[in-house]
């Protein structure tokens, strides 16, 4: 299964123009579950999909909330000439495509 | 002694995107004792606190403002507005203060107004930066004194000192420069005394507007009560709801961390927090705790221009040319080099293919199985100068609608432009290049309030 199918809310946004915040926002306890053990969502499996330097993942699980958060470095700020997307309100994806049955 | 009980209304998560004016009238019914909206944001880019330009037209600021103003002169209570004009820099404020006089001038209002510039000398941060006193916010670039001078506007982020001591000098209109969302609704509860870990908490909340009820969206207003141990947030629209669940949830939105966030005034802990509902509509927080800051700091801004910019957005359909968008964006690139080399500047310039449809949105491309029907191409040269730009963009243009390749059909153009003329400019492009902690001494020092009568 994706993870955007899983996921009840799978957002993202600038946290300042040098950070980027991903949260994932579960229906269930069992839903979230089946997220924090997919590989695919360890820190460097997600540095590697998105092309960041090994280590500078954060990820947190706040069970209270059902969510997961994940946090980087942009690897451009927000708005500079190389950049796509201002706000970061799209860059979910890649990490929303992927697969967490996947062992 | 504080009074046991402070109501306060949050207007709206950003002043000018809009709230139903009807509300506004309900609220006013609870008695508040302010009206507070946040005007400002980092979110919308550079560009706005570089070039001191507002992101939300003038005319949306006058009719949010107008409402607000109005009613919280009728009721004589102060109206505070944090970040104005956006980027919340000299320019900014001064446009944001135009638009208030032009109100208070049509309504014949009498107030005192304070307003609080933002600014911060240059001197003072590179004296700062050159006793060690500066540090990056986050995965942030070291800070030189050269991006210190680079900048066009450089502001910080004062917290809720300067706002009291408007309000202290008995302001009824508090017109704030750049600020901490936070120090917008937490400044009046902490003058009066409520506990400071709470007026923050209360504030986080309140800055976004109705974002942290059901259904969301932060374009609406908020009523926060605060009490001695607890505060109660409810929605005014009578169809929007606060949950436990959607109040403890917004302590996620763009924040590193749920567990905590950092002020100037110290770090709010959450971890503690707890979230009741007190009807079906309200929700208590209370266990927020604040540890106070080793040594106090503020967060400057600053954004230095690197280029101008123009763009032309076409689009395709032909499958030949969607299979073969690299090898003519290669080519696009070699011939629009070639066609500058004589230009001085020219190597300044910097050409982007953003193939929507495609990857444009995602740096990394997409797996696709098949290739998409059509394709949006958005074509982005920044350069040194506006003509450099625009003649990069006008042969990017021209090439890639006449570029051949192996096998092609569509051999009378490539592309379809929906617009005559098909380029446009962007302007001035900035980025952020401070982004830094300042530890300072004396906040208020920093960021001296202005008074004036308005209206006598």
């Amino acid at each position: 299964m994706k993870l955007y199918d899983l996921a009840d809310v799978i957002r993202s946004k600038n946290a300042g123009p040098f950070t980027l915040t991903i949260d994932v926002l579960f229906a269930t306890a069992e839903d979230m579950d089946r997220a924090v053990c997919a590989p695919l969502l360890a820190p460097d499996a997600i540095a590697k999909l998105y092309d960041a330097e090994p280590g500078s993942i954060a990820v947190h699980a706040f069970r209270e909330v059902l969510a997961l958060k994940i946090t980087m470095p942009r690897a451009i700020s927000s708005g500079a000439p190389a950049d796509r997307d201002v706000y970061g309100s799209q860059q979910h994806f890649p990490l929303a495509d992927i697969d967490i049955d996947i062992p | 002694m504080p009074t046991d009980e402070l109501t306060y209304l949050s207007l709206c998560g950003m002043l000018g995107y809009g709230y139903p004016e009807e509300n506004l009238q309900r609220a006013m019914q609870a008695n508040p004792a302010f009206i507070a909206a946040d005007n400002g944001s980092t979110d919308p880019g550079p560009y706005y606190l570089g070039s001191g330009t507002g992101f939300v037209r003038p005319e949306q600021i006058r009719r949010d403002l107008e409402l607000a103003l109005v009613a919280a002169r009728q009721a004589n209570i102060p109206l505070i507005i944090g970040s104005a004009g956006g980027a919340g820099a000299a320019p900014h404020l001064a446009a944001f203060r135009k638009i208030l006089l032009e109100i208070a001038q049509c309504h014949g209002l009498r107030f005192r107004l304070a307003t609080i510039p933002a600014d911060v000398d240059k001197a003072d941060v590179l004296q700062a930066l050159d006793a060690g006193r500066i540090s990056p916010c986050g995965p942030v670039p070291p800070l030189t004194a050269e991006r210190v001078r680079s900048c066009s506007h450089l502001v910080g982020q004062m917290g809720t000192g300067p706002i009291i001591q408007a309000l202290r000098g008995g302001a009824d209109v508090v017109v704030v420069g750049r600020c901490c969302d936070t120090a917008i609704f937490a400044a009046l509860p902490m003058m009066r005394g409520f506990d400071p870990a709470l007026a923050m908490h209360s504030a986080k909340i309140a800055e976004c507007g109705t974002l942290c009820a059901t259904p969301g969206g932060a374009n609406d207003s908020l009523l926060i009560t605060l009490r001695r141990d607890s505060f109660t947030v409810r929605p005014v629209a009578p169809e929007k709801r606060c949950l436990p669940r959607t109040v403890a949830a917004h302590s996620l939105y763009e924040q590193p961390s749920p567990h905590e966030f950092i002020e100037p005034e110290g770090t709010v802990d959450l971890r503690d927090a707890t979230f009741t509902a007190e009807d079906k509509r309200s929700v208590r927080v209370s266990g927020t705790r604040l540890i106070p800051p080793d040594v106090h700091t503020v967060k400057l801004e600053g954004a230095t221009r690197v280029g101008y910019r123009s763009i032309t957005l076409a689009g395709t359909r032909d499958p030949g040319v969607i299979a073969n968008l690299d090898t003519i964006e290669q080519a696009v690139r070699t011939k629009t080099r070639a066609m500058m080399t004589h230009m001085p500047g020219a190597d300044s310039v910097r050409l982007r293919f953003l193939r929507y449809g495609l990857d444009g949105v995602s740096e990394q491309a997409a797996k696709l199985s098949s290739l998409p029907q059509e394709v949006g191409l958005l074509i982005d040269a920044v350069a040194d100068t506006p003509e450099l730009a625009d003649t990069a963009v006008s042969l990017a243009r021209s090439t890639a609608l006449h570029q051949p390749f192996d096998g092609r059909k569509t051999t009378a153009g490539n592309l379809a432009f929906p617009f005559s003329p098909s380029d446009f400019r962007g302007g001035e492009v900035y980025e952020f290049a401070v982004y830094h902690l300042m530890e300072v001494q004396d906040e208020v020092a920093l960021f001296p309030v202005h008074f004036e009568e308005v209206g006598s």
